[in-house]
């Protein structure tokens, strides 16, 4: 079990479907589970992508 | 915070926005099938920011909504055993079943409690040698692997007053019921945190088969606007794919212990949805080698399994089919609210015409 800070509160959760996570790691919490750790480099790719979208928006207008 | 505040950037939504008004070039309808995807969007007023060429349907993925009055009437006759302690999620618990719900029955004098985690169920039932404690196991594969967590657990720790009512289900044979209704739609939201256990390459037959595009989405607002783009993207190129837009917890084959742990409690079985009827293989029963814990085996026999009358003016079975909206029933916001359901698709938070009340009652 682990302490999972989600908004400010603490939950417990159960770490039975992840393999080798650690303190500080960022997880996704579902009903009571860790069920993933969360690709910081995927989700730095969407937030990249978005970027573009936002780029490619200002120079068409 | 760090993977939030970043998909719900005003700037990113508006641009998001922008570059789906710029490429719609005809009507389009897609259903978000998750519940958590119906409640994200009227919560974000995403319609509002949507081109009028956009539609967006609800499909069957709120698990409450879909579970069907039987399950809730032998729930409900469980609680009125001696010495069992119902524990379940909090949502469930307010479902009208067809004399009472749980809750109905916790005021006259049941022990019925609100878990966060099955894991919580199992702790009761250790703490409670006394009492036989049944958790009422609802919800998809993102809820089934816990489930599996909390049996296996009290399987090793041979617990024997602990068992689960599984009325759990699986989405894909969902949606495939829903293309096969002929629900008129483009493409497929599908359900992010189904997909984060179960991998995306179960939506792989929607494009091949049905020639619909899938797109596995995030929760947040850049996340579903991201999603639709790359829907009518998919139409306007005609190629239909599974494509993952939810790529920080998504990947092709899911979460392989989740999985693992899914398939070694669980066993597929034929399961009963409201608005879609039965429908092959959609469920989950409890494994033959966890028979001690099968609710429905221990209790064999329990009056209340009656599927009973629906309420004939509810629309709730249509509104998860996509047939209508919440606004199309003459009861909503009249005779049912939040605070006094009438149908499953108000009690849950997931549930469209809870998501319709809340956000935009006069739509």
């Amino acid at each position: 079990m682990a302490d999972v800070s989600a908004g400010g509160a603490i939950f417990r959760a159960g770490l039975q479907m992840l393999d080798d996570v650690k303190p500080g790691d960022y997880v996704l919490l579902h009903a009571g589970f860790a069920i993933q750790k969360i690709d910081e480099e995927e989700a730095l790719e969407t937030i990249r992508l978005l970027g573009e979208i936002q780029q490619a928006g200002s120079g068409e207008l | 915070m760090k993977f939030i505040s970043e998909y719900r950037d005003s700037r990113s939504a508006e641009a998001v926005a922008n570059a789906i008004r710029h490429e719609a070039r005809r009507n389009y309808t897609f259903m978000e099938v998750c519940g958590g995807h119906t409640a994200a969007i009227h919560r974000f007023g995403i319609p509002s920011i949507l081109p009028p060429e956009i539609k967006l349907l609800s499909g069957p993925g709120c698990p409450v909504c879909v579970t069907p009055l039987g399950y809730v009437n032998k729930a409900v006759a469980l609680s009125l055993e001696r010495d069992v302690i119902i524990t379940s999620f909090g949502d469930l618990i307010r479902v009208p079943g067809s004399s009472s719900s749980l809750w109905d029955a916790k005021a006259s004098g049941a022990d019925v409690r609100i878990v966060i985690s099955a894991l919580d169920a199992v702790d009761l039932a250790a703490a409670n040698p006394d009492k036989k404690v049944v958790f009422m196991g609802i919800g998809f594969e993102t809820t089934a692997p816990g489930t599996a967590a909390a049996i296996n657990r009290a399987a090793g720790e041979d617990l024997k007053n602990f068992c689960v009512l599984s009325g759990h289900k699986i989405m894909p044979p969902a949606m495939e019921a829903v293309i096969r209704e002929g629900t008129a739609i483009d493409g497929f939201i599908c359900p992010g945190h189904v997909a984060t256990i179960t991998g995306s390459s179960v939506f792989d037959f929607i494009p091949r088969k049905y020639g619909l595009g899938c797109v596995v989405s995030g929760f947040e607002p850049a996340d579903i606007l991201l999603s639709i783009l790359m829907l009518v993207r998919q139409v306007n190129s005609s190629a239909p794919a599974c494509e993952i837009e939810y790529s920080r917890v998504v990947t092709a084959e899911g979460n392989l212990k989740a999985k693992a742990l899914m398939n070694k409690v669980f066993q597929p079985e034929d399961s009963e949805w409201r608005g879609l009827g039965n429908i092959s293989l959609s469920g989950l029963g409890i494994h033959d080698a966890f028979r001690y814990y099968d609710a429905s085996v221990l209790f064999d026999g329990l009056t209340g399994e009656e599927e009973g009358e629906e309420n004939p003016s509810c629309l709730c079975g249509e509104v998860l089919r996509g047939r209508k909206r919440p606004s199309d029933c003459r009861l909503f916001a009249k005779s049912c609210t939040p605070e006094n359901p009438a149908g499953a698709c108000m009690v849950s938070s997931e549930g469209a015409c809870n998501a319709f009340y809340r956000f935009k009652k006069d739509a």
